[in-house]
């Protein structure tokens, strides 16, 4: 298929339907509403279910028994609207049901603003509800790796039973570049939905819950779901490295938007004959640990840096995966502010500067 | 004496066999059967779904012999509304008490009857919170005691209880709406009556249905059965009148917009 200019909301909704989600429900707001607005014009066309809830606290009910039928279904939001999602998330990751969930980040907390941000971090990436589960969560720089992404989103939701959420900032969600969809999605085969309840028809009955009152079968459903968070962590970790060399005197790791512009800085830096590796995780959930831990690790490594549009919330993780071997600093600006890639290159030259030996005191 | 082997009394194909949980003199039971008959009696077991709220019938997922899905507190209209969305198809009902439909649940309950939603909700009114121990619900009577009222409900600072029924009669788009008793044999054939309606417009395509059951809880109330069927027939019903506000069959009760 030949490459079309679309706006990062519009290409998220087309994607979904290319992979076979054709059932959709939402509440507006900024900056997701597109979303909602296209597929209210495209469901009818694909005979697919459109419905606008009366808040995300039951739009994500709605999802919870609309899973149940084993049908791909979805909702997009953004940041206020997800944590109102949360009950029902926890509820479905309990009942191992997949769902897809794409939040187009905004500035928080509270009503924070409408600008672009990544500071649902934490909730996405640490079960943002309550109990002991994780969505696997996939953050795209692209339009077109949104598109990729959410494709892929259905498949690993159906693969694990668990909900997937991909996180974009506002930009993701605002900005048109040319996209490219697959005339066919192909996909892995996947086992059939023997769990859906279809009715119980020559069958016992299908029950879809996340209670156990007995605390042996609470903690096995708990180990069931810690195992599938395992496998992710050894089949779905996803990255992308720009410009990791051995030259390299700074690692720099951003993900989404931010990281693209850090490619840009580091495009900058190179002309100044500073070299500067990226390591862009595109899994954050499961988190590319042991990858940072490598590439920190490399000799040619002094500094490794973590560059977010949020209060250093990757930068946990990342310190974490790095693990002592170098100092983990930060950078980021937030509430919808975004870093330009000036400032990115004034933070790398700053750490230089930190780092240059200092000039010895001559003795009189 | 004619000794013939006919089965006059049988448990519903629609109920499992298994013992439930209920208090004695509770009426939960009574109410779980009424909807197995009726789903029966329309032949809809098998491409039935149910949804089952937080409540004292959190676990009526073992008690009815159809694919059940466990909501969070209130949620149950969501869920169904998503689950029948897709599979219209299918015959989908909630089942949920006052605490779970009238206070948490308030707004995803409002929200499907007043969209149309073409499921039955079967709502448990028994003036109290039971699951949680006996505390004050939207549907509690004013003087009424619990355990977070032990002076008795003040309506002066908590208002007076909800009729959902009259509520919901508001709305427009609501197919079908009645209160029900289940205390004594005739008010549970006239419930009967009443469930298996809202199930057959469901299974003609109407939309929203529902049946509010007075029903007992002589573990929270303080009383014996006995006792509780009294003041259910004596309080519960003279505030909560038995009857129907809406029937696509008696275009009377609907307020002239069909
Ligand atoms: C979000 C949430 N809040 C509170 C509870 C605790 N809770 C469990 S059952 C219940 C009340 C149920 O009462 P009702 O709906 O009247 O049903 P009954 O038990 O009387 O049948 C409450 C408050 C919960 N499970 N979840
Ligand atoms: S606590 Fe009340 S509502 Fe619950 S089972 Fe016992 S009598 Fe029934």
């Amino acid at each position: 298929m030949a490459k079309i200019l679309m706006k990062g909301n519009e290409a998220i909704a087309e994607a979904a339907l290319k992979a076979g989600a054709t059932n959709y429900f939402c509440y507006p707001i900024t900056p997701q509403t597109e979303v909602a607005e296209y597929l209210s014009r495209r469901m009818p066309e694909v005979g697919g279910v459109f419905l606008q809830g009366e808040s995300e606290l039951a739009v994500a009910n709605m999802l919870f028994g609309a899973s149940s039928t084993g049908k791909r279904v979805f909702t997009t939001s953004s940041s206020p609207g997800i944590s109102l999602m949360q009950e029902a998330i926890s509820y479905m990751a309990g009942a191992q049901l997949p769902v897809v969930i794409v939040n187009i980040m905004r500035g928080g907390p509270g009503l924070g603003g409408i600008l672009p941000a990544q500071s649902d971090y934490f909730q996405a990436t640490k079960a943002g509800g309550h109990g002991d589960y994780r969505v696997l969560v996939l953050a795209p720089s692209t339009i077109q790796e949104a598109v990729d992404l959410m494709m892929l989103a259905f498949h690993l939701a159906d693969k694990y039973r668990n909900p997937v959420m991909m996180i974009g900032d506002g930009m993701i969600g605002q900005m048109m570049e040319p996209v490219e969809f697959p005339e066919k999605y192909k996909e892995p085969p996947l086992p059939p939905k023997t769990w859906a309840a279809t009715g119980a028809k020559g069958r016992k009955p299908i029950i879809i819950k996340s209670l156990y009152l007995d605390p042996n079968l609470l903690e096995d459903n708990a180990w069931t779901l810690h195992d599938k968070y395992e496998q992710m962590k050894k089949e779905e970790v996803r990255f992308e490295r720009y410009k990791v060399s051995a030259k390299n005197r700074i690692l720099l790791v951003a993900y989404g938007t931010m990281a693209r512009i850090c490619q840009t800085a580091i495009d900058e830096l190179e002309k100044k004959r500073i070299s500067v590796g990226l390591f862009r995780p595109i899994s954050l959930f499961p988190f590319p640990e042991k990858q940072i831990y490598q590439e920190a690790g490399k000799k040619n490594i002094g500094d490794v840096l973590v560059i977010e549009m949020s209060m250093a919330q990757m930068y946990e993780d990342v310190d974490r995966a790095v693990r002592g071997q170098k100092q983990v600093s930060f950078f980021g600006r937030t509430g919808g502010i975004v870093p330009s890639p000036e400032d990115v290159v004034e933070q790398i030259e700053k750490l230089i500067d930190k780092r240059k030996p200092k000039a010895k005191k001559k003795k009189a | 004496m004619d000794r013939s082997d006919k089965t006059i009394f049988a448990r519903p194909e629609a109920l499992t066999d298994t013992i439930t949980h209920y208090c004695p003199g509770c009426t939960h039971g009574i109410i779980h059967r009424l909807v197995a008959e009726a789903l029966d009696s329309l032949g809809v077991r098998e491409k039935a779904l149910g949804v089952a709220p937080v409540g004292c019938s959190v676990l009526a997922y073992n008690y009815f012999n159809c694919d059940f899905l466990e909501a969070p507190h209130g949620r149950a209209p969501a869920l169904a509304t998503g689950f029948k969305r897709l599979r219209p198809d299918m015959i989908v009902f909630t089942y949920q008490g006052d605490g779970d439909l009238a206070s948490i649940g308030m707004s995803e309950i409002i929200h499907s009857a007043n969209r149309g939603e073409k499921f039955t909700t079967i709502f448990v009114n028994n003036a109290v919170y039971g699951m949680t121990g006996g505390q004050m619900a939207p549907t509690t009577l004013a003087g009424q005691i619990t355990t977070t009222c032990p002076m008795g409900r003040n309506v002066e600072q908590t208002g007076q209880p909800i009729r959902m029924v009259e509520l919901l009669s508001s709305l427009v788009t609501p197919a079908y709406l009645e209160r029900v008793a289940v205390h004594t044999p005739r008010h549970i054939l006239q419930a009967k009556r009443a469930i298996t309606k809202a199930f057959k417009y469901q299974s003609e395509g109407r939309c929203f249905t529902l049946i509010e059951v007075l029903s007992t809880c002589p573990t929270n109330w303080g009383k014996t059965p006995e006792e509780s069927v009294k003041w259910l027939e004596e309080s519960l019903m003279s505030y909560y009148p038995l009857g129907c506000k809406k029937d696509p069959e008696k275009p009377e009760l609907n307020d002239g917009t069909v």
